[in-house]
């Protein structure tokens, strides 16, 4: 049976790993390829790099941080942040990555998720998506949460599937490192709106958050950052709290 | 020495690194007449079977290889790879493969999974193999693939995997020295590199 994913996510800023709260406030959270080389020996399922700021400049450090984490690290690798042509795409896969997340470009270059997943194969699309709660609905936001958006959230997610991304990594920007917890009810509007894997991110301060989102919803895999960042918390304790807790997760 | 083939799709990055990472030596293949100079050939690859298996043929790889399995020396195909192993594709029309294990690479199709299958899996040792020596087959390896191995031939499958129902996931002809692997061994931690130590020992 396919098991519950456990994913780590590096937010990278120059080459350094950050972390904030509500995509703000970012403090200084080590060395990305140390920190992947810990999560590796603490077999965790995949791990994701979002690079929070994009320039071309950090591009290049990122590029000799997946280059580097992949000669050691044999697990999936996703890298974010950025990501807007397929020549971009291309260099990312060359250097080491498995999968590229797109946010900002999936926006603003439709044609992009559809040549890339024509290209490269629908299994290393994975399209990010950054939402707030307003009033009485999910709106959507991107370039970090910088800028609103008009577009639909079911309808981008159908879009997207139609054009070839294969998986969805959703943040509620709201739950981002506050550690209350993920959106349970954002995760479900969304897995019961495609059919490809969905990834959630954003709220997990607990394992039994961790828990509450696989009982609760059908997401394919969770990703944390401050869980694992902040406190003694670490992947092997949470693989043994959602085993003790009947949640599918890797044999090692 | 092993060969891995770069057909022009997907990355071969990931596995030139594991090779490395466990001490093997490798070469990457873009001159299919440098097939018949290694011992062991490779064949990774993601995308799409019809692309992968017309660039085979395109760039003359096809004989190359078939001619390389005769010869009883062995041949590794990972994800794609393995797919390209069988007799037909199914994934954007009709396509012939190597040929090199009786079966077809088909679709999933339950409306109730989520395609890609993507994720830990665990599998289910149908015949033994070397391929599998020491490898702990509770482990869970990386998968990622829409398309699957469909094979009547029994005998010819090594492990099956539960994604709604049981698929092949690791094949090999008769001979036994061609080997199709779905999931990506180079991808999954421990256990996956194991297999390709085991490769190497072949």
């Amino acid at each position: 049976m396919l098991k519950k994913r456990l994913i780590p996510t590096l937010l990278l800023r120059n080459s350094r790993m950050v972390k904030g709260v509500n995509f703000d406030n970012y403090r200084d959270t080590g060395d990305p390829i140390f920190a992947s080389k810990v999560y590796n020996s603490q077999y965790v399922d995949e791990l994701v790099f979002i690079d929070i700021d994009a320039t071309n400049e950090s591009r290049l450090t990122n590029k000799e941080i997946i280059k580097s984490v992949s000669k050691e690290c044999f697990m999936p690798l996703t890298i974010g942040g950025g990501v807007n042509s397929v020549g971009v795409i291309r260099d990312l896969l060359l250097v080491g990555a498995d999968k590229v997340m797109i946010n900002s470009a999936a926006y603003n270059d439709e044609n992009l998720i559809k040549k890339s997943s024509e290209i490269f194969g629908s299994q290393c699309i994975v399209i990010g998506v950054d939402v707030r709660f307003e009033k009485d609905e999910y709106v959507l936001y991107k370039n970090s949460g910088k800028i609103k958006l008009k577009t639909k959230l079911t309808d981008h997610l159908k879009r997207m599937e139609e054009l070839g991304a294969g998986e969805f990594f959703i943040n509620n920007i709201t739950n981002d490192g506050v550690m209350k917890g993920y959106d349970l009810n954002l995760i479900n509007i969304v897995t019961s709106n495609t059919n490809v894997p969905v990834i959630a991110s954003g709220g997990a301060g607990n394992f039994k958050h961790l828990v509450d989102a696989y009982k609760s919803t059908n997401v394919s895999g969770l990703a944390m950052a401050s869980i694992f960042h902040f406190g003694d918390n670490n992947p092997i304790r949470a693989r043994f709290h959602l085993k003790n807790n009947k949640v599918n997760i890797k044999e090692v | 020495m092993i060969g891995v083939i770069d057909c022009g799709v997907g990355n071969l990055s990931s596995v030139k690194n594991a090779l490395d990472f466990i001490g093997a030596e490798s070469i990457i293949i873009k001159d299919p007449n440098l097939v018949k100079s290694v011992d062991k050939l490779l064949l990774p690859g993601v995308g799409s079977f019809k692309v992968a298996m017309d660039s085979l043929t395109a760039e003359g790889f096809v004989s190359e290889i078939k001619n390389f399995a005769d010869t009883g020396k062995y041949i590794l195909g990972i994800c794609l790879g393995m797919q390209l192993l069988a007799e037909t594709g199914y994934e954007s029309g009709i396509t012939k493969g190597l040929g090199l294990i009786k079966g077809k690479v088909e679709l999933f199709k339950s409306i109730s999974l989520r395609i890609p299958h993507m994720g830990w899996n665990g599998i289910k040792l149908n015949n033994e193999h070397p391929i599998l020596n020491n490898v702990k087959l509770k482990a869970d390896f990386y998968f990622v693939h829409s398309y699957f191995f469909n094979t009547s031939s029994v005998n010819n499958i090594l492990t099956y995997t539960d994604y709604g129902s049981e698929f092949p996931s690791i094949v090999c002809n008769d001979r036994k020295n061609v080997i199709g692997i779905q999931f990506h061994p180079e991808k999954s931690q421990k256990q996956g590199i194991k297999i390709l130590q085991n490769f190497l020992s072949l």
